[in-house]
């Protein structure tokens, strides 16, 4: 049991803060904090895919400089690419895999770049939900004076009781 | 089918997959440029035209060619991102399209009625955002692209649902919640592209499924579809996880309403079926068991309740979005069944849906312009003070119970015919319970409009009063839609039917 988990270290930080980030979404009344559990919440999904593009004794995803390994090197990085992204239970084989290949074809092992480059992208679209969020809960205040749950219900229900426009 | 292959020159034609996102995209920012509401629509309409244009045409190519594969930026696929488009997604392109067009139309007087005047550029650019979104998810092939498209529609949908709150600040919350509901889902869909990743090493769908089919199945893909499911099925407005959608339908602009109501729960449904048929197996035993034990039962659930919640809302845009879950209900019950004839009624009430909801969120949106009522009660009378609208809210209200001479009996018999060659009698009893219950809202509604005495004014009666031409065109072609797709059927039919055999026949 405790070997499992050893050997899946990074996981159990991501799923404390995925939890954590639901609960509070969850949880929480204020919009604010609502907001803050699901940054949390995406955040830990950010972690979960650089953590995969880790490979055992990879280094950086920078082709070497000198001439004619370029090329060599280029079909090394789009092998472990390839075949690198397995992480979790077959980490370890992937990374041999992609060592065997990788040796084939030049020494150098890379680790995999592409989940970088996908949670570029995927912090953008949470930043842009984070500040639609803001924007909303602003005008929210401006509407009703109040940005808590109950409130807002409370707001709202007295509203359809008396004359609604 | 040749000629709308060839009527684009031929260098358009090859890039219309890329040009499909690509201008509505670019429009968006012209759009927030305008410096009023009127140049704003213009520049969306241009844009909605060009957009069921390129449908067109690349229907055309589809069904003369073959499958067309765009590979953006020269990258060749797995590595590069390629835009696919096949039997399956492009009745889907073709709807956006041609439903945002009319929409488009619909929008100019309802939109300069219900959004201040310094804001509708920017509402329209905010559309077209949400538009090229939806263009994208549909005609992508690749999974992570997905995501981003899926967000890029969604984030454009919060801000233009919450362009309601000028006339209720409802809209507000109604934004803010579909918002955290629908950032958990896109999440969801977001973890379950990672797992898939993780398992294959590779974002592009076909490539997935065919690394899928070499390596099997483990707990990581199992996990992976779950997630997946989870999230598109909270897009998708699948029963459980429909709560945000009554509100933001309720209290969105009515233009927003109508688009979205025909196109964006459509086009998350359709990523499903994406997923669960070319990426992982429909043969794959997990998924095999998902259709019985979760899409089957799950639509049939949300087809009794939610018709039921639907009968008891007083507000008539609330209605009607209940009524949406359930029609969710009867495509998921479609997809459960399995079979291809089962998937193709599945996607036939799809497009169905899209002509009625389509039409009857117009009508609704007319009598809210002309004497700003949204309440059941407050429709007393509509049939006398606006006839040519309640006339076609009629047909299409008609259509949704499902009675012949419309489209929605077209696509209800194909599911009960399905439905029967599987032996699902229970589903059938479903249906005809539903179809009981819809009848039961419908008729609420259609009672008030054509029996109630119209309300008077100091003695009295309020006087006829025609909704805008722009507003009675787009409401009349999607009502008369709903009849001549009746007794033209084959066009959808042959629609649904191959884009059914597209993804269920080997491919």
């Amino acid at each position: 049991m405790l070997e499992i988990l050893a050997e899946r270290f990074n996981y159990i930080p991501i799923i404390i803060l995925m939890m954590i980030g639901l609960y509070v979404v969850i949880a929480t009344g204020n919009l604010v904090k609502r907001l803050v559990g699901l940054s949390l919440f995406q955040t830990s999904v950010f972690l979960l895919y650089i953590t995969i593009g880790k490979v055992f004794g990879g280094s950086p995803p920078i082709i070497a400089d000198d001439g004619h390994h370029g090329e060599d090197a280029g079909h090394g990085a789009e092998a472990v690419v390839a075949h690198g992204a397995d992480a979790g239970e077959h980490a370890a084989e992937a990374a041999d895999h992609a060592v065997d290949t990788a040796h084939q074809a030049a020494e150098i092992i890379y680790s995999n770049p592409l989940p970088h480059v996908l949670i570029l992208t995927a912090i953008v679209v949470g930043v842009a939900t984070l500040a639609v969020g803001l924007a909303l809960v602003v005008r929210i205040r401006e509407a009703y004076g109040t940005i808590e749950d109950d409130a807002l219900n409370a707001a709202d229900y007295s509203l359809e009781s008396g004359s609604a426009e | 089918m040749q000629f709308l292959a060839d009527f684009l020159p031929a260098g358009i034609a090859m890039h219309a997959p890329a040009l499909i996102v690509v201008i509505p995209l670019i429009m968006a920012a012209v759009s927030a440029l305008m410096p009023n509401g009127r140049l704003g629509w213009l520049v969306t309409l241009i844009t909605s035209a060009l957009v069921a244009i390129l449908a067109l045409n690349l229907l055309g190519q589809v069904a003369t060619q073959d499958v067309i594969s765009y590979h953006l930026g020269g990258w060749a696929p797995p590595l590069g991102i390629e835009y696919r488009v096949d039997m399956l997604n492009i009745p889907l392109l073709l709807l956006v399209g041609i439903v945002g067009f009319l929409c488009v139309i619909y929008a100019l007087p309802s939109v300069a009625d219900e959004i201040a005047e310094n804001k509708q550029a920017l509402f329209y650019s905010a559309f077209l955002v949400c538009f090229a979104g939806l263009l994208g998810v549909t005609i992508t092939g690749d999974a992570f692209n997905v995501f981003v498209f899926l967000e890029i529609s969604s984030i454009s949908t919060y801000v233009i649902i919450a362009m309601g709150a000028g006339k209720d600040r409802r809209a507000l919350t109604a934004s803010y919640n579909y918002l955290i509901l629908g950032t958990i889902g896109a999440t969801f869909f977001v973890i379950g592209v990672g797992f898939l990743y993780m398992a294959t090493g590779t974002l592009n769908m076909a490539d997935m499924a065919a690394i899928l089919e070499q390596t099997g199945h483990n707990r990581v893909t199992q996990a992976a579809f779950a997630f997946i499911v989870v999230g598109l099925g909270l897009k998708a407005a699948m029963f459980p996880l429909h709560l945000w959608l009554p509100n933001a339908y309720a209290f969105a602009p009515n233009f927003v309403t109508a688009f979205l109501a025909s196109t964006a729960t459509k086009v998350a449904f359709y990523a499903l079926i994406r997923f669960l048929f070319s990426v992982f197996h429909p043969d794959v035993s997990f998924v095999e068991m998902s259709f019985v034990w979760l899409f089957a039962v799950v639509g049939t659930i949300a087809m009794v309740v939610a018709s039921l919640q639907a009968v008891f809302q007083t507000d008539a845009r609330r209605l009607l979005a209940y009524s949406s879950v359930a029609q969710v209900g009867y495509m998921m019950l479609g997809l459960g069944m399995g079979t291809a004839s089962g998937l193709s009624a599945g996607l036939l009430h799809l497009m169905n849906h899209a002509l009625m909801k389509g039409a009857l969120f117009m009508a609704l949106g007319a009598f809210a312009l002309n004497f700003g009522v949204r309440r059941v009660k407050d429709l007393a009378g509509m049939g006398k003070t606006m006839p040519a609208s309640a006339s076609a809210f009629t047909i299409a209200g008609l259509s949704l119970v499902g009675v012949p001479l419309t489209v929605g009996f077209t696509s209800k018999w194909y599911l009960v015919t399905a439905a029967l060659e599987r032996g699902w009698w229970w589903a059938v009893a479903a249906l005809m319970l539903s179809s009981l219950l819809a009848l039961a809202y419908v008729a609420r509604l259609l009672s008030a409009i054509w029996m109630d005495a119209p309300p008077s004014h100091h003695g009295e009666l309020m006087q006829r009063r025609l909704a805008p031409w722009m507003v009675l065109v787009p409401m009349s072609l999607l009502a008369l839609a709903n009849v001549y797709f009746f007794f033209h059927a084959d066009p959808l039919v042959w629609l649904a039917r191959s884009a059914a055999d597209a993804v269920m026949g080997g491919n």
